[in-house]
């Protein structure tokens, strides 16, 4: 099954909610680190949680060119298309 | 914001968490009495935060065999094992180590963080996968980044985790390097290294094992994890330091690949430093022979280790898994920890205090590491300003 960038979209911002407080609005434009608060560690730990959800490697590496939440799921799509 | 700007971000950071007048970060120690005692301005403190597991800092045969060495050639070597910092005490101690684990060939590193960047980079580059424990230390991430190689994580001590990575690696599990840790330096548990090298002969993967806290530990000569789970024949490149259980400084590598010696011609951090000094290299020396035949100070080590943390289990702090000479005391908060950091510094007794994002998961570590140095009435004195504290900070 193809999986398109908006579903990739919205099953990783349902997975970011769980990493911010309840009333953050999530938004493609939203910055991971300055507005969800996602440090360092915790990026490292949501990068194993994205693997498992969408059965991919992301390789650390990637992560330099991630900033908002749009960039993650551009590389996720990415990733996901290069495996089909 | 300018280079300089980030720097002083950093430093309101760390106001913003530390009280104003108390090093927390590099003490001041003005005078070392012996391996395990010290004194930081007025007073004398009891050292259980340094990686001194076999108290061999002040052993005779390692200071004589320093003192030798400096008198016969001198304060350093100025120049890389590449160039003129090969002597034969830096080649004797190859062969030694490379005895000491049965194997091939050894190689000695500046410092056991090189020896780290050296192997990873040495053996992984682009295109190629470095697979590691989420746990790892910083040596081991920097090695990665050197390697330029595509750096995946898998769960602490989770090898169900990491098959599931090599799993989706596909055939790119064939040039990937396992990485993970003796004794791991934060919570102080063990790899689960049986099902470890099981997965890794199914994926045809290579794997390297950091001994670093691990050395003069575990196994019955203290070759570590390898020697306590007789599971040498399955890990492919061990790494370790000198500057733990051996008291001086610098870093190897042993292993049964021929290949191992290339290493010396295409790994940065190997070429481009200057070689231990020889005195540096004498007492390693002298203190692999001591850690060798070391079974009775690893029985005093475990006893200490173990009288320690049943003490603090008891207490009621929450530990890492696993009884062992690093014994992490996991606190919810920076500032609990930092009391009760501050709280044995003003009983006398050092340990280490890491916080985030040094700390595993978020949290925030006491760390304590015990010496075969340290007698049973040291360890129940530390458990008894344990209980005290808890009492105080946690009512
Ligand atoms: C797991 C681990 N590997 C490597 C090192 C680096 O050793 P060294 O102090 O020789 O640079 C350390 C020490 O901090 C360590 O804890």
């Amino acid at each position: 099954m193809a999986t398109d960038y908006s579903d990739i979209l919205s099953r990783l911002c349902f997975h970011l909610k769980q990493f911010s407080s309840p009333d953050v609005v999530i938004a493609p434009e939203t910055d991971l680190i300055n507005e969800l608060a996602i440090d360092s560690v915790k990026l490292l730990n949501l990068v194993m949680e994205i693997e498992d959800e969408f059965d991919i490697s992301v390789p650390l590496n990637a992560l330099a060119d991630v900033q908002t939440v749009h960039d993650l799921a551009n590389l996720i799509h990415h990733i996901k298309s290069a495996k089909q | 914001m300018s280079l300089l700007d980030k720097l002083d971000a950093v430093a309101a950071a760390r106001k913003a968490l530390l009280p104003e007048g108390l090093d927390v970060f590099g003490m001041p120690i003005e005078e070392v009495y012996s391996a395990t005692e010290a004194r930081v301005g007025d007073r004398r403190i009891l050292f259980l935060g340094t990686n001194n597991y076999l108290g061999l800092t002040f052993a005779p045969e390692c200071l004589k065999a320093a003192h030798e060495a400096l008198d016969k050639e001198g304060t350093g070597t100025t120049g890389s094992r590449m160039a003129n910092g090969s002597y034969s005490g830096h080649r004797a101690l190859e062969r030694e180590f490379a005895e000491f684990y049965h194997c091939h060939s050894g190689i000695v590193f500046t410092t056991g963080y090189q020896a780290n960047l050296a192997m990873i980079s040495g053996l992984a580059g682009a295109g190629d996968v470095v697979l590691i424990d989420g746990d790892s230390h910083a040596s081991i991430y920097d090695g990665c980044r050197l390697s330029g190689a595509e750096i995946i994580r898998f769960r602490h001590n989770d090898v169900a985790d990491m098959e599931k990575r090599l799993r989706r690696l596909g055939e790119r599990s064939q040039s990937t390097l396992i990485v993970a840790e003796g004794i791991y330096s934060m919570l102080g548990d063990q790899a689960p290294l049986a099902e470890i090298v099981r997965v890794k002969n199914a994926y045809n993967s290579i794997l390297l094992l950091d001994e670093a806290h691990s050395l003069g530990v575990l196994g019955k000569t203290g070759q570590g994890l390898v020697e306590e789970t007789g599971l040498i024949d399955g890990v492919d490149f061990i790494t370790g330091t000198f500057s733990k259980s051996l008291g001086s400084i610098g870093g190897y590598c042993v292993s049964n690949h021929p290949q191992l010696d290339q290493l010396r011609y295409i790994s940065r951090p190997y070429i481009f430093t200057a070689s231990p000094s020889p005195a540096t290299i004498a007492s390693a020396r002298a203190a692999l022979k001591l850690l060798r035949d070391g079974t009775e100070l690893r029985r005093q080590l475990w006893q200490n280790s173990r009288q320690l943390y049943a003490r603090l289990d008891a207490l009621g702090y929450q530990l890492g898994p696993q009884p062992g000479p690093v014994i992490a005391n996991i606190l919810d908060s920076p500032q609990q920890a930092l009391m009760l950091w501050k709280g044995l510094l003003d009983h006398g007794i050092y340990v280490n205090l890491i916080l985030p994002p040094a700390a595993p998961e978020g949290k925030a570590l006491v760390r304590c590491s015990v010496s075969a140095a340290h007698t049973s009435e040291q360890m129940d004195h530390v458990g008894n300003v344990f209980a005290e504290l808890r009492k105080s900070i946690f009512q």
